[in-house]
């Protein structure tokens, strides 16, 4: 449980700090990005195999995610094609009170608030409903825009729009084609 | 002094005594950012210190003829040269600005009254001359003393101009600009021992060139995959053995370093030796990954080890053994336990660098709150130091500081959580024949004497 919480919080830390990489002096570090994908991938796969044992009464019949637990090239294509599927409907009353005001509070969330994990909505593979919508551990913040862009309107019904574009730009593999 | 043996050899190591010298630097608390050091080196010679700092100017001290009135001060290191590098740049089609900072100073070995030096930031390597001038001509015939043309009507004799004395000019100036070899960001550069050629080190690639020709450079390792999303490790450091002109390593992010030999074939992506030691298990974590990444690699005068560096500790390899170091010093394990903490706060990215004294006896490498570990081969004794303007006093010896890890603090020792992780010693070099050596703080630059029995 304990190494649960201890990987949410790396997860959430090691975005904040693909994010604000991105405006660093100099560009993307490549050596930087690597490592940092190197940490998310070990937290993420603690993360969903600690959360896969938690919801062993077999609810969910997949991983709820395409990130599922080995971090084989292949599967990471996947991933990155999924993360380019629409948003789908979310239930917005639902979600709406776990926004966390920063990556730290989700060390003190408890397990109950975590709605995610409520629904006994069947996973698939795919980003759908309450599955595909940001972990509480990601920054509330939305991504700041480059001089000239502009924020598009969210995908309707969801009114995570940032976190979960978020979640879409920052496959981790991605990070590196990046260059 | 006392004798001892390293690698069979006998060397002399004695029971050295630091004293500061020197500081150079403002004492502003109020650090601007442009004046962070981001490298040192000494030349060949010792005489020359050259720093290099993120606002793309370098900085070259030199030592003054020692004093022989007062032989225990060695001579001090005053400023001889000061240029500015590199400016920032902005890469246009990758809409990326070119920082100036310079990751790198390497010195050419003398070869007559100029000096030479590469310096690199992320993207092009220079080579400056640094002359002196102590001479100017004087008494021409077309011109007056200031430049002005003189009214030919008004010459009326021939003479010849005479060279007189003047005070003592030193000039830079960049006589070659090796730009757009590199995709990625230079860490490293390195002359050859043949002292024509020398290599750059990007995360990806290793360039060679030659000194003299700027539109061209050879590609000899190249370890970027077809498939981006299938990276794993990128190149970290990279150096040219000392004699051996065809031979260089270079280490990458998972702890390996990769000996190639030149000859072998043109493109150097098959190793010749792989240096690897076998992850402890027990040491697992999230953070395993990023502090086995190797973020220097030295080889020792005499050719036959290298030194790394990785987050916690330094390692001495031997060239004829590749499955393990011969030596391991821990620099700061009882960071070993807060590696989340400085994930955090990003100091476990911090890129310390390494180096040995002139007779591959000792070992040197930085560390937090303005610490610096040596470490004594021979003796297999290890100290940290201090540098910090409290010590500063002219000869003051440094006291070694200890490092509490747990339990009860002894006094005047520093716990864990008292140490001062903005105040990082990344970069230090020794003299190449004498023990003086050159540690960084963040703006700051202390120069360090051995004490003279």
């Amino acid at each position: 449980m304990e190494v649960n919480v201890e990987a949410r919080r790396i997860l959430a830390v090691s975005i904040s700090k693909l994010y604000a990489s991105r405006t660093q002096r100099g560009g993307l570090r490549l050596h930087r990005s690597l490592l940092l994908s190197l940490v998310m991938r070990s937290a993420r796969d603690i993360y969903h195999s600690s959360r896969e044992s938690e919801e062993s009464t077999g609810a969910h019949s997949a991983p709820e995610e395409p990130m599922d637990t080995s971090s084989s090239p292949g599967e990471q294509t996947r991933l990155s094609e999924a993360q380019h599927e629409p948003q789908p409907a979310l239930n917005s009353a639902e979600l709406a009170p776990e926004e966390p005001d920063n990556a730290d509070d989700c060390c003190d969330r408890d397990t109950t608030e975590d709605k995610e994990n409520l629904s006994p909505v069947k996973q698939s593979r795919k980003r759908r409903g309450k599955a595909s919508a940001a972990p509480d551990f990601l920054p509330s913040k939305r991504a700041r825009l480059e001089p000239g862009e502009e924020r598009y309107a969210a995908p309707l019904g969801s009114c995570r729009a940032g976190a979960g574009e978020s979640l879409t730009t920052l496959s981790l593999n991605r990070v590196i084609p990046a260059f | 002094c006392a004798m001892s043996y390293v690698g069979g050899e006998p060397v002399e190591t004695s029971d050295m005594q630091w004293c500061f010298s020197q500081v150079k630097g403002a004492i502003d608390d109020d650090v601007a950012e442009a004046d962070i050091i981001s490298t040192v080196e000494f030349n060949h010679t010792g005489k020359l210190l050259a720093t290099g700092d993120k606002g793309g100017r370098v900085v070259i001290f030199q030592q003054e003829i020692e004093n022989k009135n007062q032989p225990q001060f060695r001579s001090e290191y005053n400023v001889y040269s000061t240029f500015q590098s590199h400016e920032p740049e902005f890469d246009y089609l990758k809409s990326l600005e070119i920082e100036e900072k310079i990751n790198k100073i390497r010195w050419l070995p003398q070869k007559n009254a100029a000096q030479f030096l590469l310096s690199t930031n992320d993207k092009t390597i220079k080579l400056w001359k640094i002359s002196e001038r102590d001479k100017r001509p004087e008494g021409y015939n077309l011109k007056e003393e200031d430049g002005c043309y003189k009214d030919p009507n008004t010459i009326t004799s021939l003479r010849v101009p005479v060279l007189i004395p003047m005070d003592l000019m030193v000039e830079a100036s960049p006589r070659r600009v090796f730009a757009n070899a590199h995709t990625y960001h230079i860490n490293s550069i390195s002359v050859n021992s043949d002292n024509e050629t020398y290599l750059s080190a990007d995360d990806l690639r290793i360039n060679l060139w030659h000194l003299e020709i700027t539109d061209r450079s050879f590609n000899i390792v190249d370890i970027k995959p077809a498939n981006m999303e299938e990276l794993t490790e990128v190149i970290t450091a990279a150096e040219f053995h000392p004699h051996q002109c065809n031979t260089f390593v270079y280490s990458s992010s998972k702890g390996t370093i990769r000996l190639c030999d030149m000859r072998a074939s043109a493109l150097c992506d098959k190793h010749s030796k792989l240096f690897e030691e076998p992850e402890d298990p027990s040491n697992r974590s999230f953070f395993s990954e990023i502090i086995s990444s190797i973020s220097d690699v030295k080889f020792s005068h005499n050719g036959r080890y290298m030194m790394t560096r990785d987050y916690l500790s330094v390692k001495i390899w031997d060239l004829n053994m590749e499955n393990r170091p011969v030596e391991t010093y821990q620099v700061h394990e009882y960071l070993r336990s807060k590696l989340c903490s400085l994930y955090e706060n990003d100091c476990i990215f911090d890129k310390f660098e390494c180096c040995w004294n002139g007779n591959d006896s000792v070992v040197m490498t930085g560390s937090y709150n303005n610490f610096f570990r040596m470490f004594d081969r021979g003796q297999r004794r290890d100290v940290t130091l201090e540098a910090s303007r409290e010590n500063s006093k002219p000869m003051q010896v440094l006291k070694p500081r200890k490092v509490c890890a747990g339990g009860k603090r002894k006094k005047d020792e520093i716990s864990v959580d008292s140490l001062d992780f903005n105040k990082k010693i990344l970069h230090t070099a020794w003299h190449p024949q004498d023990n003086i050596i050159a540690v960084a703080t963040t703006n700051n630059l202390y120069i360090f004497q051995d004490k003279v029995n």
